[in-house]
């Protein structure tokens, strides 16, 4: 690869209707330790998910603890082996055409724990330079590099490149970790529960940063947090995890008006009120989230859904179109020959009919 | 009528190879029954508050001025057997990590019942007997069987409950949380906060509970008190903080919180980072900060000004034209 490839940014192959990132039956399955639990158990982090990102497009990911956002993260780029599945970037399937080198190099990610992603023996300087410099770069170009995206995310170079991680505040460090991340020039950044650590006022610089960098540098993000404020705040379309799977997906607006799984509908429920006179009255659902150790059968989620009927824990309801635009949700209140006794035609067909 | 708990002028600073002033001069004043949301940022003060409150800092590593006072007792002035009784006996603690109260080694049940039997003086069975209510009243599903549970055999929800049931099954006066829900997913988290205002209604208890979340502070205060730099920035009636902010960093908070921001919208971030305690700036601590500062601002210390009897904030423009056009920005 010359010195020139590792700094700009991989050329468009499919266009921009092309998705930039397409997932297909993706699945992760750990195994357990038999004796610990009585006998050989699964634990199903990720279960046939498949979603696509469009090009220039926030994609968050949401879902309560171990559903599987992190581990669904963690494939995408490759720090783990997926049980099933297929991942195609620009259309490109990584493995058999795309190297997993070249991903790595096209795809970067943010994490949350900004000390621990920091070598705390290397300057600020090093760090950001140290991607480039693998990828053949050399050292000066590299250190220029690294100048430019200090400024960039905000950091003036004369007082942070000769700085070590420990020297700087928590909001700091991140900027950091997003100006390593666009070292090398990447078309899609993954930032799991990246502002997640950081005290509202600080992540509220730094969800404005993301915004700024993403117009200059043309990026794709796929945004993942437990923080639903902050997921619509900067995602254009949203993917809400249970156990594992999908549940719904769609444009964040109609998720936020118009959810029509019953698990996306408590999640918005639960969040606090910010209004003294509009406090929340009731919890919308009850219990802990089920083990995801040989979850439940059917639709993971009937031993929590106010709407379960026999159905429910007896077949498992697909991902499928709810009416509105790449709106889909599986509930078989919204699969019309599904048996379930609120189950409604999707809104297409009542405007056509009507 | 007498508060239930008066703090005046209470500072508390760490020595050692640097010393760092954690508190700087806090008052807080708390009605019975009341509860106070005490908001703030990382390193504020918040959790210390608390810990000074129970007298829980390292003695020999802490230099405390000011005083406390608890339902009349001199906090400052109890001897460590009065402190073992007033700790869980009339004030009681509860934490984000339920396992830094609850003991690994035995069953909930015990647990609940041996902290009944040494604060109230009650047999072993009426101490199981009161467990029992306990698990029953923060809606534990099939308490008797979970009286015999291990903490680690429960869910983190479950965890926190029992934490909860502990933490009140001596009926304490004061109930000071130190963020109990943050660790929890949402579902969960708005469960236990619903719970903690229902009991706290039912016991009459006073709570402070302490959180970096607006949203869940407005959920469960009567009245919000504003960390800053270990200052009490601002303080006031839930309604009179969330809707008419005075201080400009209280402002600040609300404008980044993204509760309900919209896509395309730039947020209204605060610039900079919070100073440190070990080099704190004369004046006021949020002046690097602020739009508005001035070299009045860096002078000395700034005394609340109220804005009504009960609402007060420790900012000098407050009455300036200027501060009210920063806040209808
Ligand atoms: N290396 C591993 N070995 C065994 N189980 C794992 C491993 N990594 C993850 N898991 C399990 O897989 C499930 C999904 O975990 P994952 O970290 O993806 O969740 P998450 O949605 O990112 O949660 P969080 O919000 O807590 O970060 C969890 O039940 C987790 O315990
Ligand atoms: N035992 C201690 N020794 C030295 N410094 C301490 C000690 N305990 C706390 N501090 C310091 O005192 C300051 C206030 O800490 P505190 O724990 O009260 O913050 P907080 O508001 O609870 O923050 P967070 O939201 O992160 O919990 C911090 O700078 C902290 O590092
Ligand atoms: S499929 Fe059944 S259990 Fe699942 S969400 Fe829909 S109604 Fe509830
Ligand atoms: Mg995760
Ligand atoms: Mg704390």
């Amino acid at each position: 690869m010359s010195e020139i490839d590792a700094l700009k940014p991989a050329a468009d192959i499919g266009g921009p209707c092309q998705p930039l990132l397409t997932v297909e039956g993706l699945s992760k399955h750990f195994a357990l330790n038999a004796s610990l639990f009585g006998k050989a158990s699964v634990v199903r982090a990720v279960d046939d998910v498949s979603f696509s990102v469009a090009k220039g497009e926030v994609l968050g990911i949401v879902g309560e603890s171990g559903c599987g956002k992190s581990t669904t993260a963690r494939l995408i780029i490759g720090l783990m082996p997926s049980d099933a599945g297929k991942i195609l970037f620009d259309g490109e399937p990584v493995g058999p055409v795309l190297s997993l080198s070249e991903l790595r190099q096209r795809v970067q990610m943010v994490f949350q724990d900004s000390y621990a992603s920091l070598n705390p023996r290397l300057t600020i300087e090093d760090t950001i330079a140290f991607g480039p410099k693998v990828h053949g770069v050399a050292p000066p170009q590299a250190r220029a590099r690294a100048h430019d995206l200090l400024r960039k995310v905000g950091l003036d170079p004369a007082l942070f490149a000769d700085r070590y991680p420990h020297e700087l505040s928590g909001g700091q460090r991140q900027r950091i970790n997003i100006a390593r991340a666009l070292a090398l020039a990447p078309r899609l950044v993954i930032l799991d529960e990246a502002v997640s650590a950081l005290d509202k006022s600080v992540e509220a610089q730094v969800l404005n940063l993301l915004i700024d960098l993403k117009e200059e540098f043309g990026l794709t993000y796929l945004f993942i947090s437990h923080d639903l404020n902050v997921v619509r705040f900067i995602s254009d379309r949203v993917i809400v995890m249970y156990l594992g799977e999908i549940v719904e997906s769609g444009p964040v607006e109609a998720l936020w008006t118009d959810a029509r799984h019953p698990y996306t509908r408590a999640l918005l429920a639960a969040m606090p009120s910010l209004d003294p006179d509009n406090r929340t009255q009731e919890a919308p659902i009850s219990g802990d989230p089920p083990n995801p150790i040989d979850p439940p059968p059917g639709c993971r989620f009937h031993t929590r859904c106010a709407h379960a009927e026999a159905i429910c824990s007896a077949r498992a309801p697909r991902l499928m179109a709810t009416g509105g635009e790449r709106h889909l949700a599986a509930c078989f209140m919204v699969d019309p020959g599904s048996g379930h006794s609120k189950a409604v035609a999707p809104k297409v067909k009542e405007t056509v009919n009507g | 009528m007498t508060p239930i708990i008066a703090i005046r002028d209470l500072t508390v600073c760490f020595t050692g190879e640097r010393n760092v002033n954690a508190l700087n001069g806090v008052d807080i004043s708390l009605a019975e029954g009341e509860v106070l949301g005490l908001i703030g940022e990382s390193g504020s003060g918040k959790s210390v508050t608390l810990k000074a409150l129970l007298r829980l800092l390292p003695p020999r590593r802490t230099r405390m001025t000011g005083s406390i006072h608890v339902a009349g007792r001199d906090v400052m002035a109890l001897d460590e057997a009065a402190l073992e009784d007033y700790r869980g006996g009339l004030v009681s603690m509860i934490f984000q990590e339920p396992m830094l109260a609850l003991d690994p080694v035995y069953t909930i049940g015990d647990q609940i019942a041996e902290a009944v039997v040494r604060h109230r003086g009650v047999s072993w069975a009426d101490g199981r007997k009161r467990a029992l209510e306990m698990l029953e009243g923060v809606r534990i599903r099939s308490a008797k069987r979970r009286l015999e549970a291990y903490p680690h055999e429960m869910s983190g929800g479950m965890r926190q409950r029992a934490m909860i049931a502990l933490a009140l099954s001596c009926g304490p006066k004061v109930l000071l949380a130190d963020e109990p829900t943050t660790a929890l997913d949402a579902t969960v988290q708005i469960q236990i906060l619903l719970l903690l205002r229902e009991l706290q209604r039912e016991m009459g208890m006073a709570v402070i509970f302490v959180t970096h979340d607006i949203g869940v502070a407005v959920e469960i205060s009567d009245r919000i008190a504003v960390m800053y730099a270990g200052r009490i920035v601002e303080t006031g009636s839930l309604r009179d903080v969330v809707k008419n902010p005075s201080h400009p960093y209280t402002r600040g908070l609300l404008h980044s919180t993204i509760h309900g921001a919209r896509r395309g919208e730039r947020l209204d971030a605060i610039p900079g980072a919070p100073p440190r305690l070990d080099r704190l700036p004369p004046g006021c601590p949020f002046a690097p900060r602020c739009a508005l500062a001035d070299t009045s601002c860096v002078q000395g210390d700034i005394a609340p000004v109220f804005v009504t009897p009960q609402h007060s904030a420790r900012c000098l423009k407050l009455g300036n034209p200027a501060h009210a056009r920063a806040g209808a920005a």
